[in-house]
This record gives C-alpha cells, structure tokens and sequence, in this order.
C-alpha cells in the first residue's frame, strides 16, 4: 500500500503547488492578503505531502518491499539497515523526491521564516518557488516514478552499486542538494524582485541569509564529497575536476559571488540588477548540474543510468526556467535604479573584484565542462579537458582573488586608503613573503607553486587573524576590554573572519599535500617493512574475511615511529556479494598535519602483495577548512541581522562600519 | 543606470545559443561513448610480431608492417578471453574470404596455449597470427581493447578501424564497401 | 531514437565489460617505476597529462585499467629511448588522437576555451573602467539615499511586527 500512498502524496502535492504558484501571484498583483496568505498554507501543504511521498519511498526501502521496481533495482534485504535508507536517494527516481523535499522544504521555510519580508514579495517568492516545485514534480510523475510496481515479484532485489554503500557518499546528496536547491530560494527573491520592478537595499538584506545558508551546505556537500574521494578511490587524490565535481563547484562560485555582492547591495545600495543576475545565475548553474548528471549527455563516476527522454525533460525545465528568468531579467533590469557611484578602492570595490574574479573563475570551469560536447556537438572531433587546463587558467585567477581577500576586510565602505592598509599588514606581508621565500630556498621541485601557495596561505590566514586581533585591540588593551569587544563584535563579522582564514586553511592543505607528498609503491611479504615519511610501516599479513554483504582480503600493517609501535591499519579489498562488485578501501591513519595512507593490492602469487604507502602532508586541512567555511557560514547566519524574523531593534542600520560584512 | 540595454540581453542570448546546442546535442542520437580514431590515412606503425607457437612449436606465421605492402590488408587485434571476438568470429571468418583481401591477425595479451585451442575450436581463419603477448605493440595501433579491426591499402596505409566487434551491418556497410574502393 | 542509442551503448559496455584481460592491475604497480628517479618523475609528470582513455575523466597515472597500464609502459620506454616530455606525449597523441591529451590543443577549435574567459575577464575590466570615469564625470550622489534606508527600515520593522 505504502506505493500508492507515496504516488497519490506526489499527486496531491504537485497540485498544490500548482496553487501555490498561482494564488499568491495573482494576490500580490491585487494586493489581496487573504491570497498572499494561501500560499504559505500551500508552501507548507506541499511540503508534508512530498514529505510523506518521501517517508513512503524509505518505508518501501526499509521493509524490503520488492514489489517496488526502485527497490528491485537498488535494494537488497541482506544490506545493512543504514545503507537501505541512504539507497533511497542513492539511484535518480528517489534522489529526486529528496529534491523535491527539499525544495519544498525551502519554500516552507519562507513561509514559516519569511515574516520579516514585504508581504507582496514573499507572495511571489512563495508563488516561484511553487513554480518550480510544480515542473519537477511533473518530471518525477511523468518520467521518473519510484513507485512503479513489478509483477511478479522477485524474490530479492539486486542491490546498492558498492560504492555508494559508505557513510561519506551517503550524506554527500543531501547537503549537496540543501546548497543547489537552497538557491532556489534566492532565484525566487530575484524573480520576484524583477516582477516587482523593485530591488532596494531591503532586497539585500533578506536575500543574504538564504544565500549564506545555501552556499554554507553546498561548500559542506563538496568537501564531503572531496573527502570521499580521497579515502575511497584508493590513491589519495581529492579532487578531479570531473565534469559532475565541476557542475557542483559552478553554483559555488557564483553563489560566492553572490554572497558578497548582496552585501554591497544591501549597504550601499549598489550592485543591484548585478546581484540579481548572480541569483539567477547561481540556480541555473544548479539546475544545469541536475542535467549534466541526469541526462547522460556526460558519463561520470556519478551518472545514473542515462536516458535521452529525461535528459530533454530536464532541458525543457532549464530553457523555461532559466530562459523565462533571463528574459525577464533583460525586460526588467534596465529600469532598476542603482546608485551607482564607486571608487576603486574601497570596500565595494574589493567586493567588485571579487564578484568579478568569482564569475569569470566559474566561466573557466563552465567552459572546460561543456567544451569536449560543443566540439562533439559541432562534428570537430572529441577532445578531453582534464586537469592540466583547470590549472593553468582558473588557478592564476585564484592568486589576485586571495591577495585581495587578506585587504579587503580592513577597507572602509566609499573610498579606503590604501596605502595605509598595506602598511597595517606589513607585518603578515613580510611573514608569508619570507615563508615563500623560504620554500625556493629549500625546494626545488614546483618551487614556485609551493612558493605561491603557501605565502598565499599564510597571507589569509595571518590578515584574517591581525584583522580581528586589531579590531578587539588584542594587546592593546587589557585582557578584559579585548574580551568585551570580541564578543560585542558582530557574529556576521566573526563569520566572514572564520570563513577567509579557512579558505587560507584549504590552500595551504591544497599546496603541501600536492607538492610534498611522498610514496612507496612496492610488493611486500608479511614480515617486510617499508620506510615512509619517519615512519616504519611492517606489512603482519593478509586475512580473508567475510562482513555482512561483502566478503574482503583484509591486510594488516603495522605502524611505528623511532621504533615504537603507534598504530595498526586495515586496509581492504573487498568484493560485494549480491553483484559481485569489487571496491578498494584505504586505511588511513589521520593527524591533524597528515595522513599516512595505505592501500592493499592484488597477491602476485608468491607470497607477496602490491602495497602503495602516501604520506600526505597537510591533506586533513583541506577537510579541516571545508568544515571551517560552513561553520562561519553558520556563525554568521546567528547574527541577530540576519536572524530570519527577528524583530530589528535598533530604528535605523548603524552607519555602516568597516568589517561588517 | 544608463548601461546599453542590449547588454541586458547578453545572458539571454548566451543561454539561448547554448540550450539550442544541447537540444541539437540530445537530439541527435549521438552517442557519447563513441571513440575517435587518429591512424585513419596515416601509415601502419612499423613493427615486428612474432608468430603464434606453442611450446616451441609454431603455429602461424608472424609478420611485420612490410607485409602490408602491394597487398589490401585486414588486421584484427584478437584474444580467446574476450568474449565480443567471438561474436565477430564469422565476419573474420567471412573477410578473409574476399577475393584479394588477406586477413592476418594480432593474439592479444593471450596465453598460446588457449589462443591455439580457441582457434582449434572456432577455425583459424587467419594467413598470418602475431603475437603482442605483453600489449607492447597494442598502444603502437592506438588499440583501446579488443577486438579492434583495421583495413589497411596497398600502400601501408590504415583506411579503416573499427572499435568492438564487427556485426554483419559493420561488414556489409562498413568494410566491404572501404574494400571495394580500394581495389579500383 | 532511444532505441538507436541504446544499442552501441550496449555493445560498448560489452566490449569493455570483458574486453580487458581477466586480470586487474593497480595503478602504478610495483615494479614499473624507471630505476632513474629523474625519468620516473617525468614519466609520473606526464602520465598525468595522458586520458585513460576507457575511463571515466582519469588520467592514465590514476587508473588501474590494463590500458592505462600499456600506456604508462610506453611513455617509460619513450622516456629511456631519449624522448623529450614533448616527443613522448606527440608519439601518443599520433596513435590516440587529440582525445587522449588532457591539456587540449590550442588551435582554431579551441581558441574560445583558451582565451574566452581571460577575454572575458578584459572586457569586465573595461566596462568597469568605463563606468568608474562615467561615474566620475557625473556629480556623486549618496548611494542609500535616506529615502531608500528609511523605506528598507520601515518593511524590515513591518515585517517583524507582523508576528
């Protein structure tokens, strides 16, 4: 029964959320309350229904329920418990009820959240984000059903690909898709902006929580994801640029972008059709992932199974979507009035540098994702964009881009002297030239990347710390007064401090782990050790094992430092029963400055095992700074200015001040 | 604001060129996995190959890139593991019977001894059986796996590859044809 | 159509399911590294430049593919056979074709993708340095008016009484 329920709840909420889309609208154009109001009711209505369609989907997974094909095709009754509720989303039909979901989520939460925003234009937020809970719904019921029945039913279902059965790849879908799908939301302020022929400096300052939220659990869902990369596919690399890393990452930077440029738009009133476009731009970028991994138009680690009907679905959704919110952009733009005066160098021109470093970082991207199909596409033959591309033109961008981010917290909105800022930061300007310095000195393999990345490093994460220990005159004054003051600085300001000193973090885990990682890939026998980093790893032997749904050759190694035994590891190969699926796992033996990293591989029949050992220096921070970046994210949405609904109680926005960003 | 008004326009149209592209993309039944061919008009690699022998003895012939020469050529890169070289076996079987065409072979990364008895089984339909025992020659031809076949003109030149086995519409529309063409 | 697609998709899948020996490798297995420690580093650079070409966006470096294997071997025998980084990955390219370079040729093709955002990020800058001397020219105004912040104010203050 519960498929039934679950098809009948998808129904039920794809035509209330045609209400939703509808009533509000039309009662914000007639300025009629009581239809305004509906659509809260509706957002809500629709999302209990898709969250019951959601809860029937994981009952017929939990149960084994094997009249239902989804849980055929993806399921198994020997499957851990866990690993039956995350196989829910681990195929497309199920992983887009829990975009929906969310989606739905999203729109309630505007509905419950939203009292601070002008009540016409949370109507047509609300009546947007309908709309498009309305097509993706129809693109479930109409091409992608999860509750379609088998008949006859087989006697037990085929089992989740072993690769998605791990904690890290469980969760990675749905915080990747609480970021995506959170910029629905700020498309919908954008749409509704444009409707309204309105955006103020109002707009700003409701739109940057949603933003702030978004980006938090989509930088969260990438480094999740990075992270399963890392330990999973067995040679300790963390990121590929793959075309579905890629389709992430695209929404990331313009949803950086973003970020920032609704702060310019909320205090200086600037930047705002600009702002606008980045809204828009940032959701197309999701939706076009949705599409990339979807429609097979790109074969990836991450494709399910492909299927041209979907693929034109999803492409009549984003031409509708993105083309109807693009023409309506060019419609309406033009007559938004902007005050437009800037100089150079201030706050908002950082700001400017940003967005512009952001957007043309993620053209990059877009253009090394999509160029192999458009030469396919025009018959010029098939080429491959890898990696050796990404690093000579999106990492050069990123250079100027982290200079800029050590400056620009210490200039003041309008017009900044910057002479006196760099002479502020001379101290942490000398100490990452010299650690730069330092490395040409003893490096002479990739110096000069080492050099850059880690005087980068140092540099962002030195001024993001000098700027905070000056503005709470740590030192300066006495320890209580320093106290006083950092907990009266704003949390919004605590949060961007946090979030550029981890993107400080990231880049220096980025470049250490790149240049100075260290290997020995060699056959060993039980009783042989191998010398790596300071540390003596013994190889104690191979076991055969058998766990659940997967049988494993499981190796044991022994790791000691100066002769003292600190740790053993591990790792296995092992292969899943239902498909006979085999998979690597490393074992990994993690500090806080690097990771010792061992994989097991094949017996050449001799009484000896291919071993590859990595010593990776300062890989945890990459990891280590993803977590950072969210917390700030998090941090900063406490701030009592962005605290959805709450009352302000201050009469009018403090003049603003440096930093308050 | 002033900004030229078109320049509104500009997300509208890149987007529009890019959507048309990918409907055209999608629509066009193009599969994404197809594989491009590079040697195609260009000279056979030079090489070497030993002929087939098990335990000493000999059972074909090998040949090198000279044999190519003054005769119409199909290589066909072949291993008694893969399962898709059994599937194509009888349009080897039937190339090597057209008139003025000698089809030789290349035993890939294959144990002789169940090389010899997979042709045992099936029928040997080849002139000429080398071996690339350790797939040192395979990358030479730009092979991605097997089977993989190539026809090559009087000349050494390759004119045709084909990746995966050859169905009898491949044979019919594909080489026959190229073959045609190449005796006039 | 759909069926039309399907079908090679299906050969392909067959071919390459049972197309490899029925053996499996690891990346970069032991033994296989060049003894000169010079020439192994090069041959790491550029195996990581080179598609495995019956992967899925993996360089011939990371993958355990017997192809990719073959392919580490050759650039290795190029390498002691006195190739430069260059002939190396020109021999390959030969054979493979433009798809097994992962840094893609600069020619007519792929101009836009070299160039376009770096064109992209001049044009910006342009138009940024255009509209900073318009702005210039044009007595400065006070960005949030007090209108403007008073309007903000007084929806935000609204809104929040409302509940």
């Amino acid at each position: 029964m519960s498929a039934e329920i679950g098809h009948f709840a998808l129904i039920v909420a794809a035509i209330l959320a045609l209400g939703q889309s509808v009533f509000p609208m039309a009662g914000a154009a007639r300025r009629h309350g009581a239809l305004m109001s509906l659509g809260n009711t509706l957002a809500t209505g629709q999302f209990v229904f898709v969250l019951i369609a959601f809860g029937a989907l994981t009952w017929a997974f939990v149960t084994s329920d094997f009249s239902v094909a989804n849980v055929v095709q993806n399921s198994h009754s020997g499957k851990p418990l866990l690993y039956k509720i995350t196989g829910v989303w681990g195929n497309h039909e199920g992983s887009m009820v829990l975009w929906c979901l969310i989606l739905s989520l999203f729109g309630a939460c505007v509905a419950w959240f939203g009292g601070n925003v002008a009540p016409g234009l949370r109507a047509r937020v609300i009546a947007v984000q309908g709309l498009i809970g309305l097509a993706f719904l129809a693109f479930i019921l109409l091409t992608s059903n999860p509750f379609d029945r088998v008949n006859p039913m087989p006697p037990d279902g085929r089992g989740l690909n072993p690769i998605l059965q791990d904690p890290g790849l469980a969760f990675h879908p749905p915080l990747l898709y609480l970021g995506y799908v959170g910029f629905s939301v700020t498309f919908s302020f954008a749409i509704a902006a444009l409707l309204e022929g309105r955006v103020d400096a109002a707009w700003g300052r409701w739109v940057r929580p949603w933003a702030l939220a978004a980006w938090s659990f989509l930088t969260l869902g990438i480094g999740l994801g990075s992270w399963w990369a890392y330990y999973e596919l067995g040679w300790g690399g963390f990121w590929f640029w793959d075309p579905v890393e890629n389709a992430s990452f695209m929404p990331w930077l313009v949803g950086t972008a973003l970020l920032h440029s609704a702060i310019v738009a909320e205090k200086r009133d600037a930047l705002k059709s600009w702002s606008i476009l980045l809204a828009i731009l940032t959701f197309s970028l999701s939706l076009l992932g949705t599409f990339l991994v979807r429609s097979g138009v790109l074969t990836s680690v991450h494709t399910f199974a492909t299927d041209p009907e979907r693929g034109l679905f999803i492409l009549a959704i984003l031409a509708v979507t993105v083309g109807g919110a693009l023409l309506l952009y060019a419609w309406r733009a033009p007559t938004l009035k902007g005050g437009g005066l800037f100089r150079p160098i201030s706050r908002e021109g950082a700001l400017i540098l940003n967005n512009l470093l952001m957007t043309v970082a993620a053209l990059t991207v877009l253009f090394g994702t999509l160029y192999p199909l458009v030469v396919d596409t025009f018959g010029l033959g098939k080429i491959s964009v890898g990696p050796p591309y990404f690093n000579a033109t999106f990492l050069p961008l990123m250079a100027p881009m982290i200079l800029a981010m050590g400056i620009a917290p210490f200039l003041p909105w309008k017009r900044a002297d910057l002479i006196g800022v760099l002479d502020r930061l001379k101290l942490i300007a000398g100490v990452a030239i010299a650690l730069a310095a330092a490395v040409v000195f003893i490096e002479d393999r990739h110096s000069f990347a080492a050099a850059l990345g880690l005087g980068l490093a140092a540099w962002l994460i030195g001024a993001a710390g000098w700027e905070t220990a000056g503005r709470i005159r740590l030192f300066h004054a006495p320890p209580g007064e320093s106290l006083r003051r950092a907990s009266a600085m704003p949390r919004s300001a605590w949060g961007m401090t946090i979030a550029h000193a981890a993107a400080g973090v990231v880049v220096a885990g980025i470049t250490v782990s790149g240049v100075w990682q260290t290997e020995v890939i060699r056959t060993m026998k039980p009783g042989d050790r191998a010398d790596l980093a300071g540390y003596t790893i013994g190889f104690a032997g191979v076991r055969e094992v058998t766990v659940g749904n997967y049988r494993a050759r499981r190796g044991h190694f022994i790791v000691s430092e100066g002769g003292v035994a600190v740790d053993a590891l591990w790792p296995e190969k092992r292969l899943y029963l239902p498909q006979r699926v085999p998979t690597t796992e490393a074992a990994i033996r993690t500090t806080l400055f690097s990771d010792l990293y061992v994989v097991l591989g094949d017996p050449d029949g001799k009484g000896g095992h291919a071993v590859r050992l990595y010593h990776n220096p300062l890989v945890p921070w990459i990891w280590i700074g993803a977590v950072l970046m969210f917390l700030g994210g998090m941090i900063s949405l406490t701030d009592r200015r962005h605290r959805v609904g709450a009352p302000r109680r201050s009469a009018r926005p403090a003049s603003p001040r440096p930093s308050e960003a | 604001m002033g900004s030229p008004r078109l320049l509104y326009l500009a997300p509208l149209a890149v987007f529009a060129i890019v959507a048309a592209a990918a409907a055209y993309y999608l629509s066009s039944g193009r599969d994404p996995r197809l594989l491009p061919s590079a040697l195609i008009d260009k000279p056979a690699p030079e090489f070497t190959a030993q002929g087939l022998s098990v335990a000493g003895k000999p059972l074909a012939r090998g040949f090198s890139s000279a044999f190519f020469e003054n005769r119409i050529t199909v290589l066909n890169f072949f291993a008694s593991w893969c399962a898709p070289c059994l599937v194509e076996h009888p349009q080897i079987t039937a190339l090597s019977k057209v008139r003025g065409v000698t089809l030789v072979g290349i035993n890939y990364k294959n144990k002789p001894d169940e090389a010899a008895a997979w042709l045992a089984r099936h029928g040997n339909p080849y002139a000429r059986i080398g071996v690339d025992p350790t797939g040192d020659l395979a990358p030479e031809f730009g092979l991605y796996g097997v089977p993989e076949t190539f026809l090559i003109g009087p000349r050494g030149r390759i004119r045709l590859k084909h990746v995966g086995p050859i169905t009898v519409p491949v044979l019919k529309d594909k080489f026959l044809p190229a073959i045609q063409a190449l005796k006039q | 159509m759909r069926r039309r697609a399907v079908l090679p998709i299906l050969l392909l899948a067959l071919i390459f399911s049972s197309g490899s020996p029925p053996f499996r490798a690891q990346a970069i297995e032991p033994g296989e590294a060049l003894k000169d420690a010079g020439l192994e580093e090069r041959a790491r650079d550029i195996g990581r430049q080179l598609r495995c070409l019956v992967c899925q966006n993996q360089s011939i470096d990371d993958s355990d593919a017997p192809l990719a294997r073959d392919l580490r071997r050759l650039v290795r025998k190029r390498l002691v056979a006195g190739d430069t980084d260059r002939e190396a990955i020109a021999y390959i390219h030969t054979r493979y074709g433009d798809f097994v370079l992962l840094r893609p040729p600069v020619d007519e093709r792929t101009w836009l993708l070299w160039f376009g955002p770096a064109a992209a990020l001049f044009v910006a800058l342009l138009f940024l340095l255009w509209r900073l001397r318009r702005s210039r020219a044009a007595p400065p105004v006070e960005a949030l008016s007090a209108e403007s912040a008073a309007r903000a104010d007084a929806l935000l203050r609204e809104g929040g009484d409302e509940r």
